[in-house]
Order: structure tokens, then C-alpha cells, then sequence
């Protein structure tokens, strides 16, 4: 085809093109293509259409589904296409199947046999085709039908069609294990193929292979190892060399192998050193590639049993990437640094300057592996900066996935090394108040714990000192617009269990609080109910305390309001705390013990304190209780009996069996209350002591039925919810539970606590005196060592500066070289203008890491510059595709040649010895120069210049 | 292993897509255009790499390269090697350049399924078969060598009702 090629479609395609190419919207674009489309419905089901006519339907009908639109009507034309003797048409029907089909499609079935036939073809071309349709559209079912066929071609004589047969059959592998098991063998044969591609092509499911049984391949270390020194040693034909390195793919799949095998085995590993060694030895750390295959073998060194030597080499090879400039390199440093981290910890305090200046630099990968890395090396003593950085990085951003995933990281950092209960605090609430919504509630659930546990230690006054921290933090937040669902919940929570505890806030302010939440996000129906519970709380301690309960009138309104919500839960919260502000003092407190929310309720299966009541019960002539399995079919009658009983202790919805009369707190709790305790479930553990027996839910109400039924799916997902399932007892546990909660504790080692804190603010300030840079690598890398972040930083200093000198001298030895350049890159045409823009975004600027690596030698900088002149100069010759073997030198500059291209000649940067093989291109090879503004012509001739809306399309990828 | 090769142009147009794990076009049409999104996001003079998780679920990785109107973007897991990925798409691209001599973003267009060809000589069925571009290219041109010749002799058409009754 070449350049002059690939014009030969139809004029129709070519104005399909064009016009999708102008369309200004894409509601235009759409009417184009349901335009083509009824064309193409049409013309395709004509009969006798030529074949060459139907191959350009086809690929348009691909092209118009790869926009996005239905093609589904042509598919079967496809399939057709397959059956057909040419192979320019099988392979566009193959080509077309692939991409239209899944391996589940009905129309497989029309295909399998063509497979079939196909792969026993003599010409190779159909095989090929047909294996590429075989590991896109072969599913589990069809696997037997071809196995057979794609063993037999692992021998075939071409090499092409081996090593697709590979692939093949690695799919299958892929797909079902089981129904190929006893083939895997056939990989390690071709390990030994000839052809260094099949070899090559094997290794991809060797990798699988080994990933999923490690010990059933060790024996093959030797062969990897012996196979990897072939390569370096450069024993595979030239074609394999990219940029300079021997067969540098081959090389990284090789070194992927080797790390999993020698991963925790110090045996295999040592047969590993001496090739890994040489690689890192030999890798050319200015190309692209050369950095590739670095990178792979510090994931190796990191991944085997440790070698001092090679660790050395890994943390050199780690340290170069860092202090490059290119930010890939910077990336793969700090993915390598993670790596390797895990073995020798020490190597980050080396580079702490550089961490910290990847983690302000405003490429956003680069900052979120930076934060993965900070993640992984997260200490006690680093906690406070990294989680605080973590956070302000969550706030900026709007990706809610990585908002969630670090917001999730925070938490699980803060809640794994928080320094003090304060600063756990203060950090969740940031944590809620920015990703609130994006959050595990379970991280809410925790949240409310620790505040009513504390963190465990006997100190009773650090724990109300974090109570009552929390509730001012909580108050002040509360003025914010918009808060997460979530943390209102908490927020409520929080308030309700502790918000007059103290005392400094009075009943009526929180409580007018907690009413304005409510009525400010009255859509949220969880956050209504949370608020609810917290008001019932407030009152019940208000009760308790003897002080006589003011409801405020904004309060009364809103409870009216839920008596007659539509929401159950939020009804029978309303009743219950109708209820409860009813009662006097001492029920009042068995009800709601202030501060109870983790004491642990012990359950009384057998209901033994209520013996005596039974006892009774049946003196008096009541039915003995018959256990459930005993009392098939009578169970409408025992529910009518129930009912019955209920209806004499109290009003409405009874239905507890067993009671103490004399209990009259119990008796007058409507059986709703059930429900509050799933939703909220920690504050009120006495109503956790209720909960349905047997019997109760049968005969439930409608109305008590329906919320069970909700309070179900939100019990899913409560932290202590577990508890309110089982069934309980009340008396004893109440008891139980009170003298627990009455107990104090000891006093005393508030201390500790407090010093904790002196510290940590001590810390804090000492961190703001010293440059904002030192103060983040000293609190990141360990801030015990604080003689150690001087001289690092010294370092670097001296090393900018030197690096400033460099910089200045760089440029002007490439200018001169580029001024020498000039003449031949004013000539190329004027397609190189339509490159230009690229340029920019392209070619990486003047590249740092060339630079830094000429700080070392600043000589050979400029020598090796010369050298790229004298290459360009050189490679006037006239055999442009010799370029790529001919001239190394200016294969090897692809990227780093960017001193002389970034300066003089933009356009060629992006391709392999782009520099060079433009220039010469346009300006010294004819034919080349015609094709090309031959290609213009021809593109101005469809009607379409530059200039027009969207010349865009027509600006040469190479300039 | 590779999940997905695309090429799309500056405006977000694409002009090749192919994944190697079956997705409806809808998902896909999906996935394409928050690459795009991504992509435009993308300052300059930044890294090639991006974290590709939020577009295409765990474990997925994107790398990407910007050639005068086009970007070519691979997106794969944690089996590959993100820098080697990136040499990838430069040997993708020299050998279209090769083939179509100062390939443009027209090249890609016109020649779609040539450039399916040359991708699929070099990636099959999500695994990297070939990386080096000389023997991508002879194997090409060895294809369009038979291709042609085949075309040759088959000029003739045969009616379409002819090869259905058979």
C-alpha cells in the first residue's frame, strides 16, 4: 500500500470520513452515521454485490459500530465473508467478526466450522486469521471443537502461525484450565523453539502459568536464567535490538518470570545474581527502554531473596530515576522506591527531598504513586504529616473513586498509628465532612465507638475530655451548608450521648441544635431518625438529672410533624420518645442509662427470671407455652391468644409474652421501640434486652411487621446490630448493665494522656519554624533524626546548583549545534507546518535527565551532543528504512535527543530518530518528499485543506 | 496482559478501538470517552501514565502517547511494565510509519484494517507477540503481497447469491 496506498476506498467512505471529520456536534455526527447506516442497510442485502464492494461494507459497518452505533444487521454478512475463498475477503470477514462478536454470540455457531476448516488450511495467512477468531470467539463449549487443530499447529513450520497457535492456546488455558490441563506441557516445549518470537510469545503464558503454581515450574530457573543471558549477551539476531538493546521485551517478561520464582527462595535466587547483576550493569540508562528493563530488574531484586550487591545497584538505579526530570522515570522511581522500601527501609531517607518534591508536583500520577508510597511507609512518628497531606490532596480533587480510596486510606491510617484520640478526631471529622458520603459506614460506626469507649486505657477524664472535645468540634461543624448524611448521623449521635454530659452546653441548645438538623435535611429520613434518638436522649438524662424538661416549641412541632410521618421508623421514634418524657426519673433511667453505649448485655436465653411469672400465670389458669416445633397448625390459635394477653396488659401494638406487671417502664415502651435499636443500635442496649422472642413476631401487626422488615435491611449494615437479633432478657441485664456503667473507673493517668498531646503540639510548632520542605521530609522520614535531614539537604543545594550551571551550558552548546542544523530543517515542506503544534506537547522540553546525567560528566554531554549532529549530518543518506538499523546513534536519541530537537527541529521528536529521519527525509530523499506532497495534493483534492473547520486530520503524525 | 489498544484523535474522535476482553459498544463507546476525558485533562510535559482504575476497574493501568493529532492509548494490567508499555506504542507507531511512510492521522482512517492487521501482529489476543518492527513489517507486507495476489484472481465477482447457496 505505502504512502500513495490506503486512498483506494470508495470516494463514499472517504466523504463519511470527512464529513464526521467536519461534524461540528456530536448530534451531527450521529444523523451522518444513521445516515450510513440506511445506506449500508440497503446496498448490503442487494444481491450480486462484488466482493471488493462488500469488504468496504463491512469495514465501514465496522467503523460506524467503533463510533458507537448499531451495526448488528451486518453481522451475519461478516460471517459470510469468513466462508469465502479469497483471503483478502476471509481476512476482512475475520477481522470484522472479531471485533463485532462475543464468544456467547448465536452466530458462533456459524463459524466454528469455517475455524475448523481454516486452521487445516495449506496457506498460512488463513490459519493466522483464523487463530486470531479462534482466541476471540472460542468459548469454553467450543474449546474441543479446535484443540485438536491448535495443538497441531504448535509444530507448524511457520513461525508466525507457532506462536499464535500459542496465544491460542493460552486462551484456552485462560478460559478453562481443566479442559487443556493435560496439554501445559506443550508450553515449556516451545520454550525451546528456534525462533526467538515463539520463544518470546511463550513466555506471556509461562508468567500466568507461574503466577498461579509457583513449584511446579523451579526446575526451570535454569533455563530462564540461561535464556536472559543469551539475550543480554546480545546472541539473538538484530532484528530483536529496540533503541540499541538487545531484545528488551524478551529481556522484561524474562526478569518478571525470575522474580516469581525466586520470591522467598534463597536457592533459586542465587542461580539469578549473576545474570541480574550483569543487566544492571549493562542497561543504557539514556534510552526509554534501557529504564524499562532497569525498572524490571530492581522489581526483581526487590522480589528475591535479598543480595547486598544488588541491592546497592537497585537503590543506584532508583536514585537516577528520582533525580531525573522525565516524570515517567520520576514515577517508576517512586514505584521502584516502594518496592525495594520493603526490604531495606533506610533507602528512603536518601530521597526524601525527591519524594517530597514529587509529591508537589502537579502531575496527578505522579502524586498518587507518591501517596501510595507514603502509605507504605506510614509510622507512628510520620502519621500526623502524611495523613494531613493525604487529606488536603482528597479535598482538592473530584475523583470520586480515588477520593473514596484515599479517603479510606486516611481512615485506615489514622485508625491504625492516631497518636491521640484528639487528633483521631479532628481527623475523621475532616475525613467525613470532605468524602462524608464516599465513606464505609462502617468507618462511622467505628468513629462512635472509640468516642464512647475512649481508647481503652482506665482513664475516665481523658475520655470525657475527648467526649466533650468531639462535641464542641461538632457543634462548630455544624454550622457548615452541606454535611454528609453520614457524618450528620454521628454528628447526632454523638450529640445526643454526650452533649449536655459535660455540662457546659445546656439541654435546650443542643436540643434546638439537633431540631435545626432535622429540619435542614428533612429529605433524609436516617439522619431525621439519629436526630430523634439524640433528642429522646437529651431529655431522658434531663429527666434523670431532676430538671424539668422545657420541650422548646420548635422541638414540639417537629415531633408532630414525625408523629404523622410517613416513615414508621421515624413514627415510632416519635411515639417512644412521647413516651418516654411522660415517665418519671428512676423508669426513665433504666431506660436510658446515661453513657451505657457499650456495656456488654448479657443475655438470659431461658428466660429464667420470668419463672416466677409463669408460675403464676399458670396458677391462675393460664396455658402453658407450647415451643414452636410442637405446635404445627395450632399457630393461628396461639396467636389469636396472644393477642388476646397483650391486649389486657396495655394499649395497641403488644406483644411481649412474658412481663413483669409490676415493670412499668417496660410496660409503657410501645413494642416500636424493637425498631430503634437496629438503627441505633449502641446508645440503648436496654431495648436490645427486648427483643423478639419467638412468638412476638407472629403476632405483630402490620404496622410493627412492615418496619421490621426495613429495619432488617439497615440492621445489615450496623456495626453492634448483631445483638438486637437474639433474643433477650430485660430485668437482670438492666441491672447488670447499670452497675457496670456506675462503676468509675480509675482516675489518674490523664497524665499520659496529656503529655501525648504537649508533644505532639510541641512537634507541631517546631515543624513550622523550619522551611516548609525540611519540616516535611524531617516529620515524614522520621523526625528523631533531625541531623541527618541537614546534610541531605545540603546536598541537594550543592547538586541544584551544580545543576544550575549545567543548565546554562547545555543549551548553549546545543544552540550552537542547533544554529549549525538550521539550513537542512528550513526546507522540509509545507507539511512540516501542520506538525508544529505537536511539538510542544510532545517533545518534553529540553530533557532534565540528560542534563543531570551530564552533571556527571559534563564533557561527554556535550561530545554526545556533537555526536547527534554528526549523526544527522550523517544519515543523508539515501536509504530512509536504513536509518532505523544504520544509524544508532540516532535511534539511541529518540527521547534524550531533545537538546538538539526541543531547540531546532520540534516536529521530529516523538518518533524513533525522529530528529534525524525527518530532516533527511524531506530534505534529501526525493521520492519520499513527492509521496508526501503528493498525499497533500490529494488530500486538498477530496475537497478538504488545512484551513478548513477541522484541519486537524490532515496534519502528519511525523510532521 | 493488554485490555484495550485506541487510537483517538485531539478531538476526541476515535479512530481505532480494540479490546481484547468482549464489552458491549455502549461500555465501550463508555470506557472511550472517559479516556478522553482524561486525557484532555492531561497537562503538558507530565508523565505518560495514568491510573486507570476509576475508568476500567482494578487493576488497570493506561499509558498513553500524544503523536501530532493523535493519541495512542493502551490500557493494561499489573503484568506489564508501564515504560515498556510506552516503547510499545512507539513500535506500534514506527512500524504504521513504516508501512504508510510519514504516517498520518489519515493513514489510520483510510487503512483501518491494515492497521488492524499490523496490531494484530504485534498483540494477539491480549498477549505481546512481536516487538520488533522489522518483523511486523515483514509479515505485513508479506500478508498484502498474498492479499493482492488473491485479489487478482478473484477480480471477478461472484454473485453473492452463488457463495450463500453453498
Amino acid at each position: 500500500m505505502g504512502s500513495q496506498g490506503g486512498f483506494y476506498q470508495s470516494k463514499e467512505f472517504l466523504d463519511l470520513v470527512k464529513s464526521i471529520g467536519e461534524a461540528r456536534s456530536k448530534a451531527e455526527e450521529d444523523r451522518i452515521v444513521l445516515g450510513e447506516i440506511d445506506t449500508l442497510k440497503r446496498r448490503i442485502s442487494e444481491p450480486d454485490i462484488p466482493k471488493r464492494k462488500m469488504k468496504e461494507y463491512i469495514i465501514r459497518l465496522v467503523y460506524v459500530e467503533m463510533l458507537g452505533h448499531d451495526a448488528s444487521f451486518g453481522y451475519i454478512h461478516a460471517v459470510k465473508m469468513t466462508h469465502d475463498d479469497s483471503l483478502l475477503v476471509k481476512r476482512t470477514g475475520y477481522l470484522a467478526v472479531t471485533l463485532f462478536l462475543n464468544e456467547d454470540h448465536d452466530l458462533i455457531i456459524l463459524i466454528v466450522n469455517t475455524i475448523q476448516k481454516d486452521l487445516k488450511s495449506d496457506n498460512y495467512l488463513v490459519v493466522c486469521a483464523a487463530l486470531n477468531a479462534v482466541c476471540k470467539l472460542i468459548n469454553e463449549e467450543t474449546i474441543p471443537a479446535v484443540l485438536p487443530q491448535v495443538v497441531e499447529l504448535l509444530a507448524h513450520p511457520k513461525e508466525a502461525v507457532r506462536k499464535k497457535a500459542i496465544m491460542g492456546f493460552h486462551r484456552f488455558y485462560q478460559k478453562s484450565p481443566s479442559s487443556v490441563s493435560h496439554l501445559v506441557s506443550n508450553f515449556r516445549k516451545r520454550l525451546c523453539d528456534n525462533d526467538p518470537g515463539v520463544m518470546g510469545a511463550t513466555l506471556c503464558p509461562l508468567f500466568d502459568l507461574i503466577t498461579i503454581d509457583v513449584n511446579s515450574y523451579k526446575d526451570l530457573v535454569i533455563s530462564f536464567v540461561s535464556i536472559l543471558k543469551q539475550v543480554a549477551e546480545r546472541r539473538l539476531p538484530k532484528a530483536y535490538d529496540y533503541h540499541q538493546m538487545p531484545a528488551p521485551f524478551i529481556q522484561i517478561k524474562l526478569l518478571k518470570i525470575l522474580a516469581l520464582l525466586g520470591s522467598g527462595d534463597k536457592q533459586a535466587s542465587e542461580n539469578m545474581y549473576t545474570v541480574v547483576g550483569d543487566i544492571f550493569r549493562k542497561c543504557d540508562s539514556s534510552s526509554n527502554i534501557g529504564n524499562a528493563v532497569l525498572y524490571e530488574c530492581i522489581c526483581c531484586v526487590s522480589s528475591i531473596y535479598p543480595n547486598p550487591k544488588l541491592l546497592e545497584s537497585a537503590a543506584d538505579a532508583i536514585s537516577r530515576f528520582l533525580k531525573s526530570d522525565s516524570h515517567n522515570l520520576r514515577y517508576m522511581g517512586i514505584d521502584a522506591l516502594g518496592r525495594l522500601i520493603k526490604i531495606s527501609p533506610e533507602i528512603a531517607e536518601q530521597h526524601q527531598l525527591a519524594v517530597i518534591d514529587c509529591l508537589e508536583d502537579p502531575d496527578d500520577t505522579l502524586k498518587r504513586k507518591t501517596f501510595e508510597l507514603l502509605y507504605k511507609m506510614t509510622k507512628p512518628t510520620n502519621v500526623e504529616v502524611i495523613v494531613d497531606r493525604m487529606i488536603d490532596y482528597m479535598i482538592s480533587i473530584n475523583d470520586n473513586h480515588y477520593k473514596t480510596e484515599i479517603a479510606s486510606r486516611c481512615v485506615e491510617l489514622a485508625e491504625q498509628f492516631a497518636p491521640s484520640n484528639q487528633w483521631f478526631i479532628q481527623t475523621m471529622n475532616k475525613v467525613f465532612e470532605h468524602a462524608g458520603d464516599l465513606v464505609n459506614i462502617k468507618v462511622a460506626h467505628n468513629l462512635m465507638r472509640l468516642i464512647a469507649e475512649g481508647f481503652g486505657e482506665d482513664d475516665d477524664t481523658a475520655d470525657s475530655q475527648l467526649r466533650s472535645s468531639a462535641v464542641d468540634s461538632y457543634l462548630h461543624i455544624l454550622s457548615e451548608p452541606k454535611l454528609p448524611s453520614v457524618f450528620l448521623q454521628v454528628i447526632c449521635w454523638v450529640l445526643g450521648e454526650y452533649g449536655t454530659a459535660d455540662g457546659k452546653y445546656s439541654a435546650s441548645f443542643i436540643t434546638g441544635k439537633l431540631c435545626d438538623v432535622a429540619e435542614a435535611y428533612s429529605n433524609d429520613d436516617t439522619v431525621k431518625a439519629y436526630a430523634v434518638t439524640a433528642l429522646m436522649k437529651i431529655y431522658a438524662f434531663e429527666i434523670t438529672a431532676g430538671r424539668k424538661v422545657d420541650m422548646l416549641p420548635e422541638c414540639q412541632s417537629l415531633m408532630e410533624e414525625f408523629l404523622a410521618s410517613h416513615s414508621t421508623d421515624l413514627q415510632q421514634r416519635a411515639y417512644e420518645l412521647q413516651a418516654v418524657i411522660g415517665l418519671d426519673a428512676h423508669a426513665v433511667e433504666s431506660i436510658m442509662p446515661s453513657d451505657a453505649s457499650c456495656e456488654d448485655i448479657e443475655v438470659d436465653k431461658a428466660l429464667s427470671f420470668l419463672n416466677d411469672y409463669i408460675q403464676d400465670s399458670i396458677e391462675k389458669g393460664a396455658q402453658p407455652y407450647i415451643p414452636e416445633s410442637e405446635r404445627s397448625g395450632m399457630l393461628n390459635i396461639s396467636k389469636f391468644r396472644n393477642q388476646d394477653h397483650h391486649e389486657a396488659s396495655s394499649h395497641g401494638l403488644r406483644f411481649e409474652a412474658y412481663e413483669l406487671p409490676k415493670q412499668t417502664v417496660q410496660s409503657r415502651i410501645p413494642p416500636a421501640s424493637l425498631a430503634s435499636t437496629e438503627l441505633v443500635p449502641v446508645p440503648e442496649p436496654m431495648y436490645v434486652s427486648e427483643s423478639y422472642p419467638t412468638t412476638t413476631v407472629s403476632s405483630a401487626s402490620s404496622d410493627a411487621g412492615s418496619t421490621e422488615l426495613k429495619l432488617r435491611l439497615d440492621g445489615v449494615q450496623k456495626k453492634w446490630g448483631r445483638q438486637t437479633h437474639s433474643p433477650a432478657t430485660s430485668t437482670s441485664s438492666t441491672t447488670s448493665q447499670k452497675t457496670v456503667n456506675g462503676i468509675t473507673q480509675v482516675d489518674g493517668s490523664n497524665t499520659s494522656n496529656s503529655r501525648t498531646r504537649e508533644t505532639y503540639e510541641s512537634r507541631k510548632q517546631q515543624v513550622e519554624i523550619t522551611p516548609e520542605k525540611q519540616k516535611l521530609a524531617a516529620s515524614l522520614f522520621g523526625g528523631s533524626s533531625k541531623t541527618e535531614k541537614k546534610p541531605a539537604t545540603g546536598h541537594k543545594i550543592s547538586k541544584s546548583s551544580s545543576y544550575m550551571v549545567e543548565k546554562s551550558h547545555v543549551p548553549k552548546s546545543s544552540m550552537e549545534i542547533a544554529s549549525e542544523k538550521k539550513a537542512p530543517i528550513q526546507q522540509p515542506p509545507d507539511l512540516l507546518d501542520f506538525g508544529e503544534p505537536t511539538v510542544q506537547s510532545n517533545a518534553p522540553s529540553v530533557d532534565p535527565f540528560k542534563e543531570l546525567e551530564g552533571l556527571l560528566e559534563p564533557t561527554t554531554e556535550v561530545a554526545s551532543a556533537k555526536n547527534h549532529s554528526s549523526t544527522a549530518a550523517a544519515t543523508k543518506s539515501p536509504d530512509i528504512m536504513g536509518l532505523y538499523t544504520e544509524t544508532p546513534a540516532g535511534i539511541h536519541n529518540k527521547d534524550d535527543g531533545d537538546i538538539l530537537s526541543g531547540l531546532s527541529n520540534p516536529p521530529g521528536t516523538h518518533m524513533l530518530g525522529g530528529t534525524t529521519r525527518t530532516q533527511v527525509a524531506q530534505s534529501s530523499k526525493g521520492p519520499n518528499l513527492k509521496d508526501s506532497l503528493q498525499k497533500d495534493a490529494l488530500v486538498r483534492q477530496m475537497g478538504v485543506t488545512p484551513s478548513s473547520p477541522n484541519p486537524i486530520l490532515f496534519k502528519d503524525l511525523l510532521g | 496482559m493488554i485490555k484495550a489498544v485506541m487510537v483517538m484523535n485531539t478531538q476526541g474522535k476515535t479512530r481505532l478501538a480494540k479490546f481484547y476482553e468482549y464489552l458491549p459498544v455502549e461500555k465501550q463507546q463508555e470506557l472511550i470517552r472517559g479516556v478522553f476525558a482524561v486525557l484532555c485533562s492531561r497537562a503538558e510535559n507530565v508523565s505518560n501514565f495514568i491510573d486507570a482504575e476509576s475508568i476500567f476497574g482494578p487493576d488497570s493501568r493506561l499509558v498513553y502517547k500524544h503523536f501530532a493529532t493523535l493519541y495512542f492509548v493502551f490500557v493494561f494490567d499489573s503484568s506489564e511494565n508501564e515504560l515498556a508499555v510506552l516503547d510499545l506504542i512507539q513500535v506500534f507507531v514506527e512500524t504504521l510509519d513504516r508501512c504508510f511512510k510519514n504516517v498520518c492521522e489519515l493513514d489510520v482512517v483510510f487503512n483501518y484494517s491494515k492497521v488492524h492487521t499490523i496490531l494484530d501482529e504485534m498483540i494477539f489476543g491480549g498477549q505481546v507477540v512481536e516487538t520488533s518492527s522489522s518483523e511486523i513489517m515483514k509479515a505485513v507486507e508479506e500478508i498484502s503481497k498474498l492479499e493482492a495476489a488473491s485479489n487478482a484472481i478473484t477480480l471477478i465477482p461472484k454473485s453473492a447469491s452463488g457463495w450463500r447457496s453453498r
